[in-house]
This record gives C-alpha cells, structure tokens and sequence, in this order.
C-alpha cells in the first residue's frame, strides 16, 4: 500500500523541487528522482574552468514567485541575493550608453520625446504583465469542460482584462498577438533604446522583433516579481544553482527524498495508470503517481511512449514547438573587463548588446536558415563583481545569452560552435577592447548542447515557446493543460506546463496542487 | 485501360436477385506490415486484433481522442504479422500519423489488388465451379487460398450483404481471367453483375452501416455533435475495453459512465415508401431522430430504415412516426408513416453462416 501512496518527481528542476517541496507540506511521501549529480536542472551554478563557477543556464532571476519564495521560507533554508535589481545599460559602439532603470534613464541620452514616452510604456507594459501575472498561480480552464469551476476560471481572465479600464483593454487586445518591433516603431525615435527594449521581447525565444508573439513574450518575461520589484532582475549570492538549493532544503525539510544521479529510463504503466518509473539501473521504483519536470516530449514521447498515448495527443506533442534558438556563454577573466566609456561600477549590470531591432532582426534571419548570427545581440553579466564566491580573487566569470544560434545548424554542432564562439568573442573586443587577451577559459553552449546537458528536448529553455497558441489552457498542448496527463496517475510539473519558463516555480506549485486536487476528486 | 476498371460494372439489376457479382477495386486497402503491427493495430482499433488469428477476418472501427468513428472497415490477417485494412475512407494519413512510435510499415495498396465481391446463395457453388476445391469450407471470416491460372487466388468469407457470400482478392493481371471464368463457370449458377443500388438494398436489409451515409468521419466533421461514437452506432459490442490503451479508450470510458447523445435503430416502417432523410418524430411531434440510410426490402417485404435517434428514443416498443416525402409523377406529397424499432436484422436467411455451405 505504501507504494501506492508514494509520489515519485522526475526530475529536480527548480518546479521539481517546488512541486515536491509543496507536495511534502501537504505529509505526502514524496520522492525526487534527478539525472545529474546535483538539483536544479537549467538552475544549477556549476564550475566550467577550475576556479570559475556560473549560473550554467539560467542566469539572471526575474520571475521567482515571492509567495513561493514566502511559503517554502527559501530565505531561512538559505537563498540570499547577491544583487536585488539590476540595472540594464544598452551598449553603444560609439557615442554614449543608456542606461535604464525600470522606466526611467539613469544615464546617457534620449530625445525628450523618448524619454517621456520610455516611462508610459514601461507602466503600460507592466500592467498588462500584470494581468498574466495574475494568472500564473492559476490552473487554466479546461476548453469545452463546461463545468462550473471552468468558467469561472475562464471569467476571471476576462475580467483581469477588462479590469485594465476600457482604453488599455483595447490597447492589450491589440497589442497582445503581435510583434515588438511595430509596438517600438511607433513608441520611441532611439534606435539604441528600442535595440534593448527589443531584446527584452525576444530573449529566449525563437522569435525576431518582427516575429508575432514577441509581444507577449516579453510581457511574460515582465511579469514575474523577483525580490518584490514587477520586472525587476535580480542575482542570488551563489548564482542561479543556490535557489534550487534552497529550494532543495525546503523539499528536504518538508519530508521529500531528493535523490541525485538517478536517471530515470522509463515510466512504467500497468494497464491505464502509472505504476513507477525504472530507472537507466533497472532498478524499479513504484509509485501511484508520477510527476513529470522533463519537458513533454521528453516525458509522453520517450518515458512513457507514443503506443501508451492515442493518435491525436502524440501528434499535437510532437507538434509542441520547442526548439530553442539561445546560445550561452560563459567565460573565465583574468580581470574585469573594460567595455569602453562604461563607469566600473556599471559593468555589474545587465549589459546588452543590440543596437537596434533591426540588427536583432538580422541576426534572427541567419538563424532561421540554420546558420549561427554573424552579429549576435547579446544579454551579458558579470556576476562576479557582487558574488566573490564565483571566480578567484581579482577575476571574472562573464555570462552571456547569445543570439541566435540554432538547434539544427547547416553546419556540424562542433563546427557551428566554434565559429559563433569567434564570433561572439570578435563582437565583444568591439564593446570591451583586450577582453579577448582577459580570457583564461571559456564555453559556449548551443542548443543542441543545452538539449544534452540539461535534458530539454531542442534545448528551449522554457521548454517551448511561449506563443499564443502555446499558452494557457492550450500549454503544452489542448486536453492536457491542467497538469493531468492522458495516463492515470501522470502529471506534468515543468516549464512546458502554463506559465512557462524562467526560474519562477508557479509550474510546480500549481501542479501539486492538481495532484492533491485529484486525491480529493478520486 | 487501367486495372481499377477491370471489374466496372454498369448493369443494374433487381437487388433480390440472387447471384451477384460486384467490383470492391475502389475501395481503399492497406497492407501494413512489420513487428509491431499487432500492437499498432490495437491501439489504432476498438477491439481486441489479437483474437483475430492468421487467416481470419475481424469487422472493426478505429476512432479519434474524442472516441469517434473515423471509419469502419475490415482487418484481414493475412499471415503471421501481415495484415490488410480495407475501408470505404481514405485512411493513410491517420495510419502514418498513428504509426509513430511503432516499427510498422503501412502501404496503402488499393491498386495493387484487384477484388470482386461475389455474394448470394449460389456463391459457393460458383467457386467450386471455378476450381476453388473445398470452398465450402470456409467458415464466416475465412480466408483461404486457391490456385489459379498459373498464380494465387485468395477468398475470404466475407462481404457487405447480409447473404452467404465471398470476397475474391487477386493480382490485377489476372483480374480479367478471373472474371471470365466466373461468367463462363457461373453461367449455370445465375451469376450476374450488381450495380450500387441492389449493394445498397443488400446492405440495408443486413443493418450494415457506411460512412458517409449513416455517419459522418469524425476527420471530416466540423460541428461536435456530427460524429458518432461506436456506442452511438450500435457497435458496442466491438469496444474492448479491457485493452490497456486505444484511440477513444478514455473518451469511451466516460461515454460508458455519462451515458451516449444517440443510438442507432434499425425501424421497420408502415407502408412503402422509401423513408429517405425523414424526421423522426414521437408520438408529441417531437423530432427525436432521423433517418440515414431506407429502402423498400424485397427480401423481407418490408420497408425498412436505419437512424439515428437522440436518446433516450429508440427503445423497442417507443411510438413513433417517420415524416416521409415522396414524389408521384411530379407530385411531391407527404405522409406519416408509424414506426417500428426492430432488434436483429431485416434478412437474416441461416446459409449466411451455416459451414459447410450449401450450393443453394
């Protein structure tokens, strides 16, 4: 009988941990199954030269849920923040550089016209971020279910919307579906600031500025509330790896198993419902249910298997777009590096690069053709200068999100990611001259590699994009939205699930509670 | 001239006669092949494929997520492994899409077969007169093999009449061979060509049902309450639920907890005249069902009907009344004829089954 009552989780990603840790608050007796010899998933801090440690996918935390943060007391089980908000200074190759804090400039120079429009924009994106916001910690209504708790749910999005007052409704409504660039065009003159405001939209993602949908992606990307601030960026001391840490602790504490270096090979079934997971040892392990962090191909196509699911769910699975188009770099200094005309204490921000949207618009071009960005924009940071724990005395490590890279380049992996590394090195001597003799180590990531290393099908890192059709109560895919899977006893807990990605555990929570919700409608 | 023509028949004759002949070449055939047929089959179909054993024939449907009908169709299990699905619908793309995750090899071969429908009660006698020796044999769903002509004859016993009756599979080169020696051998027998309307009757009077008559392809339905489930096309008894997983299983399972929207019945009408596309009505005028498929049975002398009733109406004993338009030298006049709900079928004669088959 324990066997039945046991929960197994594979996977301790950050919503694994979540998941588990809210699960275990509820005395239910939970085991956590994680691949790699540590926790965290895409969150993890790991070193990648001797010496020098970096947030390995996942670098800057914008999205942590602060009633997560609240409820699972991450503080008392450790998680610190080396920097709460940062800021985000738009790099300029000549001339100066802007420098942004929330909707205000902090430095550099903007047209009177932008300057005053840079502030309304900001809060009418933040409202309307806030309306998705809202819906995070809610379970999307299930389409055609017709029950009364599913209208409900369906009404409450609707009146988040019209709560905006009548003239932003519209404004959303409009805005919602389709693409940053038009919304900056007729927003702001700068180049250099619509540049940053763009690459806000597009991070991530497998969309240029022009690309629909890239509004909405940055609304998601605004709406998470880290340290307390709507859209603010923060860096936990000890890198990204030191939430799922706490995150870990507070699963630990609450009673849950965390077992590392533990891959799991297999779901496994007896007649239509869950009935454990084997693992790559062959050791099998029994359970009543089966929460799943991987991502859904990953989990319905490979651990549990097409011929266990039907026809129409396999196809809208493998038609769940999820390949990603974010390269990561980490790199090893000898010493911090000076990007030209940038104050030192500056260089602790968020630094990008992307000029303006049509250049990240071209570098998106080359990538849709299956070939790395001859000019990549990049999101930068040095988290070494608030977290000494990173590097050794007087150095650096710099991470970067580059773009775009794809999954499947024209050219082999290895070869693709030799010359973008190049690249990327060249473009970075333009911003910051000598910082390629500053280079004792370094390492690019492609998608194809973020696929192997973290075990994200198309190495997407939020498991698949975040799109109109993909969000929601159609997130992963319509019929499963709810976090229930089409197999008795399975459950998905991951990015792939409503909200989405970025390190904010509302996946995991709001599937803990659609696995007690379940016991309670059994 | 092309092999699919071989068999074109353009004779119309009198659906009660009793020795016919009809081309089945157009109807779509898929051979599908390799070490997880068995279990593609099985998750692609209701029921349960491995109780249909190497040379038998199982009648079946296969449906969507949603647990509806997508088509119906025969499974022939041709040799160990090697299976051949034949439906009125086009079907390969479903059989692809279904496919993946499965190490199957599925080739839609409609044009590489060339198969004759030979039904009725002299059908028997006609083979044997062919040289198909031991033909008799066959018990219902049979398949068996027979030299012919230098190459393979395959029979099996099945067909879309609710008459004795076989299904002739062979290589289109050899179609026309064939043919003739039926007509030449079948002569004495009172072989003839049966055109769409007597196959119609024929079908009619055995409570077979087709798509696109009597339901409409889940693939093809655009309003929700179109399609049909196999619970609401009387085909309960093909759902096997006590297979782990097949397309509709979860579907079906609520289905069978909430209760089905319709069902089909089988009427038996007062009068005459065709009930084509009538309303059904309740002994309040209140629509409660229609009428997909209704001929005059010169089988059973009596005019039958197929339809599909909302629930709960349908119930042996229900009063009801078909709302019938028909046309008498230009005339269009109406009449509402009584219904009677009639469990079975219309024509039902015992040479349909009885093994060994008689010669008449």
């Amino acid at each position: 009988m324990t066997d039945r009552n046991r929960i197994i989780i594979v996977g301790a990603g950050h919503n694994g941990l979540v998941c588990a840790a809210y699960l275990a608050r509820a005395r239910r007796e939970v085991l956590v199954l994680e691949a790699s010899d540590r926790v965290g998933g895409a969150a993890i801090t790991r070193e990648f030269a001797p010496g020098f440690r970096v947030s390995a996918c996942a670098h800057i935390c914008y999205q942590l849920d602060a009633g997560i943060s609240r409820e699972l007391k991450l503080g008392a089980h450790g998680l610190k923040t080396a920097h709460a908000n940062l800021r985000t200074v738009a790099l300029a190759t000549e001339g100066d550089h802007l420098v942004l804090h929330g909707g205000r400039l902090e430095a550099g120079l903007l047209p009177d016209k932008d300057r005053a429009a840079l502030a309304d924009y900001h809060d009418r994106m933040l409202r309307f971020a806030r309306v998705l916001g809202k819906q995070h910690n809610r379970r999307p209504p299930r389409i055609g279910g017709g029950g009364r708790s599913e209208l409900i749910a369906a009404a409450m999005l609707g009146l988040d919307i019209r709560r905006l007052g009548r003239d932003p409704m519209r404004e959303f409504m409009r805005i919602a579906g389709i693409n940053i660039f038009d919304v900056l065009e007729e927003t702001f003159e700068t180049p250099l600031l619509k540049g940053a405001l763009a690459l806000d939209a597009v991070l991530g993602t497998n969309l240029g500025p022009r690309s629909n949908n890239s509004v909405l992606t940055m609304l998601h990307r605004l709406s998470g509330q880290a340290t307390g601030v709507t859209g603010g960026l923060s860096l936990p001391a000890g890198g990204m790896g030191a939430v799922s840490e706490a995150l870990a602790a507070a699963a630990r504490a609450g009673g849950a198993t965390v077992r590392t270096g533990s891959p799991v090979a297999s779901i496994t079934l007896e007649g239509d419902r869950v009935s454990g997971v084997e693992l790559e040892s062959g050791e099998k392990l029994a359970a009543g249910t089966v929460i799943s962090n991987a991502d859904p191909a990953r989990t319905l196509l490979q651990l549990v298997g097409a011929r266990h699911l039907e026809t129409g769910f396999v196809h809208r699975i493998r038609n769940f777009r999820s390949k990603g188009m974010a390269a990561k770099l980490h790199l090893a200094l000898d010493g911090l590096p000076g990007f030209a005309r940038l104050a030192a204490q500056r260089a602790g921000d968020r630094l990008v690069i992307a000029p303006d949207p049509v250049y990240i618009d071209r570098a998106f071009d080359h990538a849709k053709y299956g070939q790395c960005s001859p000019d990549p924009a990049l999101e930068i940071t040095i988290p070494s200068i608030h977290d000494r724990t990173l590097a050794p005395a007087g150095r650096h490590v710099l991470s970067a999100i580059v773009q775009y890279a794809p999954f499947d380049p024209r050219a082999s992996t290895d070869a693709a990611r030799a010359e973008f590394l190049e690249r990327t090195l060249g473009l970075l001597e333009r911003y910051a001259p000598g910082l390629r003799r500053q280079v004792v180590a370094s390492e690019l990531l492609l998608p194809a590699d973020i696929e192997r290393e973290f075990r994200i099908t198309g190495g997407h890192w939020h498991h698949g994009e975040l799109a109109l059709d993909q969000i929601l109560m159609l997130r992963p895919v319509p019929g499963a939205a709810q976090y229930a899977m089409p197999v008795d006893g399975l459950y998905l807990c991951g990015a792939g699930c409503h909200p989405g990605g970025g390190v904010m555990g509302a996946a995991g929570r709001n599937a803990a509670h659609a696995v007690l919700g379940g016991e309670r409608a059994a | 001239m092309r092999h699919k023509d071989h068999f074109k028949t353009a004779v119309y004759q009198t659906p009660f006669h009793p020795r016919t002949s009809f081309d089945l070449t157009p109807m779509t055939k898929h051979r599908i092949t390799g070490k997880d047929a068995l279990p593609f089959l099985n998750r692609l179909i209701t029921r349960d494929i491995a109780k249909i054993k190497p040379g038998r024939v199982g009648y079946c449907v296969w449906c969507d997520d949603n647990g509806q009908v997508i088509d119906d169709g025969t499974v022939f299990h041709l040799r160990e492994g090697d299976y051949r699905l034949c439906s009125q619908e086009r079907q390969l793309d479903w059989l692809t899409r279904s496919a993946h995750g499965f190490d199957v090899k599925i080739v839609e071969d409609t044009h590489e077969v060339a198969a004759l429908a030979l039904q009725g009660p002299t059908s028997c006698a006609v083979l044997k007169a062919i040289g198909c020796t031991g033909a008799e044999k066959l018990k219902p769903f049979d398949i068996a093999y027979f030299p012919f002509a230098d190459g393979e004859l395959m029979v099996s016993r099945t067909g879309f009449t609710g008459d004795l009756g076989y299904e002739l599979w062979i290589d289109p080169a050899r179609a026309l061979e064939l043919w003739d020696a039926l007509f030449d051998k079948g002569g004495n027998h009172g072989i003839r060509p049966m055109g769409t309307h007597a196959l119609e009757v024929a079908r009619i009077e055995a409570g077979f049902i087709q798509a696109q008559v009597d339901f409409l392809p889940a693939d093809q339905a655009i309003r929700i309450d179109r399609s049909r489930s196999p619970f609401e096309l009387d085909l309960g008894r093909l759902v096997d639920f006590s297979k782990p997983n097949f397309n509709g299983r979860r579907a079906l399972l609520e289905e069978r907890r909430r209760g089905s929207r319709y069902r089909l019945v089988r009427l038996d009408i007062e009068g005459n005249k065709p009930a084509r596309s009538a309303y059904i009505y309740d002994s309040k005028r209140n629509v409660v069902g229609t009428v997909t498929s209704a001929e005059w049975s010169p089988s059973a002398k009596s005019n039958i009907a197929l339809a599909s009733m909302h629930m709960p109406w349908g119930r042996p004993g229900d009063e009801l009344w078909a709302e019938i338009y028909y046309q008498r030298e230009l005339k269009w006049s109406r009449v509402m004829a009584r219904c009677r709900v009639v469990e079975g079928a219309f024509f039902d004669p015992p040479r349909r089954r009885a093994t060994p088959a008689a010669d008449f």
